[in-house]
């Protein structure tokens, strides 16, 4: 400590009057630099805390295994990862899971896109119809689920619609291809919304001047959206689409109410699967395997989000 | 283009948003109108949104069945704590990762965006054995700490990051001629300003918690603990059926409060949602 109140440039105050704060080791630069530090504490505690060392945490528990009974835990390495290999009900999780978040992405764009393309001028009731399609987003997923499990039942409201026009509709829970569209359409049109409202902002940002310009050289309104409108909007479509796959890898709440990831495992997605081993059949140490697949999964893809976002704004200016 | 075709093309535009719009509306309108239906007529063949016999049974029944009134305030409270708690944290650690410079910031804000790659559904496994050491389940603690200061405050942060560097300096000169600290500017200058990125960041925050569902399955067990998604899905009888009036009265009650004020503040609510598909 010595040498620092000796260094030249030094405006340090002796340690002994560390409690009365010299005026003039206090210089604005450091109260800058400390507030920086104590303002930024709680949400770097948080993260720490709450995201980083559970992170550790879930390296450290898929490498051991717990005895249920005795709560004692052996290390075995990696016995975990060799098991997600031979585990019987993996590949048909993995296929779920790809068909669920497929079926998501490219439900959601389209109806996505379709319904920003038709809001996307002035006329009458635009702002209703923008609110009415937005209003889903707002409803609570266990809620929006309930009713649409209420709707889906063999005698409910969707079958009672389909026979009143002839139809005679599936018992659309219990079987598993029907039961993995009810999720996808429920959770679509739950959350389609969003991608709906950042379409619209894109289709906004297209100059006007293009369109006269195509106009002027004749060109008919779907050739306009094909070689204008679409290749002007395609940086956001795609990473709009990666969003969505990120949030359809999440999609707990959905499967859990509408199927519980049945009939038998047609609608068990990893997000779910993980749920299963890790806390009903309590195995801590695969469930965290499988906890960290999908935690790969979600990070490669928002890395790639981040990194073409990162390129296009950097084209953009 | 002469007006006919125009107008023909208007109509043609309502009638297929109107066709659209269907799987979107009738299921908040079949949830309201099943609610006050008889149990009876729920599945009565064919369907109808009209009841001759419309009854409030099953709203009482939501609240003898389980502590639904209690489950409520529940999760508004933990919702406004969650949310007030958000504000602070996210708006200072926004605001010094935006304004202030200090070694080292570049760096810890990247460790902070971390928490947007990581999910909820990932650390949950691992935190749940964080909390039963800690003797915390079957409280309400985890459900707060964990999005108050985890990932939906990270991606708060950041909102108000991008919010307060687009804030020009002199206003942060002028308030130090008067004399202000950094606090002092942050406080009095910054956050009046940032209202609108604050609004964004409450509706978020806010409607995250009250929509939480797998983190209090995973650590709530008493049912007088339980937050409204939880209880919602627990309206089964002795034979583990639904019933479906009682969950729908439930729903109602906790859909409506939200749908109505999305009304009336929706532009403040689809800004503060878009920004939950724009990390």
């Amino acid at each position: 400590m010595a040498t620092l109140t000796t260094t030249p440039d030094s405006d340090r105050a002796p340690v002994e009057a560390r409690s009365v704060p010299d005026p003039s080791f206090w210089t604005t630069r450091r109260r800058d630099v400390l507030t920086g530090y104590l303002f930024v504490a709680p949400q770097l505690a948080g993260v720490l805390v709450f995201v980083l060392i559970p992170v550790g945490l879930a390296i450290w528990y898929s490498l051991n295994k717990w005895n249920v009974f005795t709560g004692k835990q052996v290390f075995v390495g990696a016995d975990h990862y060799a098991a997600l290999a031979s585990d019987p009900q993996l590949p048909s999780v993995l296929l779920a899971t790809v068909v669920f978040s497929g079926g998501v992405v490219v439900l959601n764009i389209t109806l996505g896109l379709l319904i920003a393309v038709l809001l996307n001028r002035q006329f009458r009731g635009a702002t209703f119809f923008r609110t009415l399609f937005f209003s889903p987003v707002v409803v609570s997923v266990v809620a929006w689920t309930l009713v649409w499990g209420f709707l889906l039942q063999d005698n409910g409201g969707i079958n009672g619609l389909l026979h009143a026009i002839g139809v005679d509709g599936p018992n659309w829970l219990q079987h598993g291809d029907t039961a993995m569209l009810s999720v996808i359409v429920s959770q679509v049109v739950r959350s389609v919304g969003v991608n709906m409202v950042l379409f619209l902002a894109a289709l906004q940002g297209v100059p006007s001047e293009l369109y006269e310009a195509a106009r002027i050289d004749g060109a008919g309104s779907r050739s306009i959206f094909a070689r204008i409108t679409l290749p002007l909007i395609s940086p956001t479509v795609l990473l709009t689409a990666i969003i969505t796959v990120v949030g359809a890898l999440q999609s707990f709440a959905q499967i859990a109410v509408l199927t519980g990831g049945g009939p038998e495992l047609s609608t068990t997605v990893l997000v779910y699967y993980v749920f299963q081993q890790a806390f009903e059949f309590n195995d801590i140490g695969y469930g965290s395997t499988l906890a960290l697949m999908l935690l790969s999964f979600v990070m490669v893809l928002t890395l790639l989000q981040w990194q073409l976002r990162r390129k296009w704004v950097f084209h953009e200016q | 283009m002469s007006s006919r075709s125009a107008l023909i093309r208007r109509v043609l535009l309502v009638a297929a948003l109107a066709v659209l719009a269907v799987p979107f509306a009738v299921p908040t309108i079949w949830m309201v109108a099943a609610s006050i239906k008889p149990l009876p007529e729920i599945f009565k063949a064919p369907p109808s949104l009209w009841t001759e016999h419309p009854t409030l049974a099953a709203y009482g029944e939501a609240f003898t069945f389980q502590p639904f009134a209690r489950q409520y305030v529940n999760s508004v409270y933990i919702a406004v704590l969650v949310t007030l708690i958000t504000l602070l944290v996210s708006s200072m650690a926004g605001y010094a990762f935006a304004r202030i410079r200090f070694p080292g910031a570049n760096a810890l804000f990247l460790v902070v965006l971390t928490g947007l790659l990581v999910p909820s559904e990932v650390t949950i496994v691992p935190l749940f054995q964080v909390f039963k050491r800690a003797g915390l389940i079957n409280t309400h603690w985890p459900l707060i700490l964990v999005t108050a200061f985890g990932a939906p405050c990270v991606l708060a942060s950041f909102i108000m990051r991008q919010f307060f560097i687009a804030l020009p300096a002199e206003l942060e000169e002028a308030g130090r001629l008067d004399g202000l600290g950094r606090p002092g500017i942050w406080w009095r200058i910054c956050l009046p300003l940032a209202r609108p990125a604050l609004s964004a960041v409450a509706i978020l925050t806010f409607l995250a918690s009250w929509n939480l569902y797998l983190e209090p399955t995973v650590y709530l067990t008493s049912p007088e603990l339980f937050t409204l998604p939880q209880a919602l899905t627990r309206f089964t009888d002795a034979y583990g059926a639904d019933m479906w009036n009682t969950q729908l009265a439930a729903a109602t009650m906790t859909v409506l409060p939200v749908l109505i004020v999305f009304v009336i503040a929706q532009r403040q609510f689809v800004e503060g949602l878009a920004h939950s598909g724009l990390k």
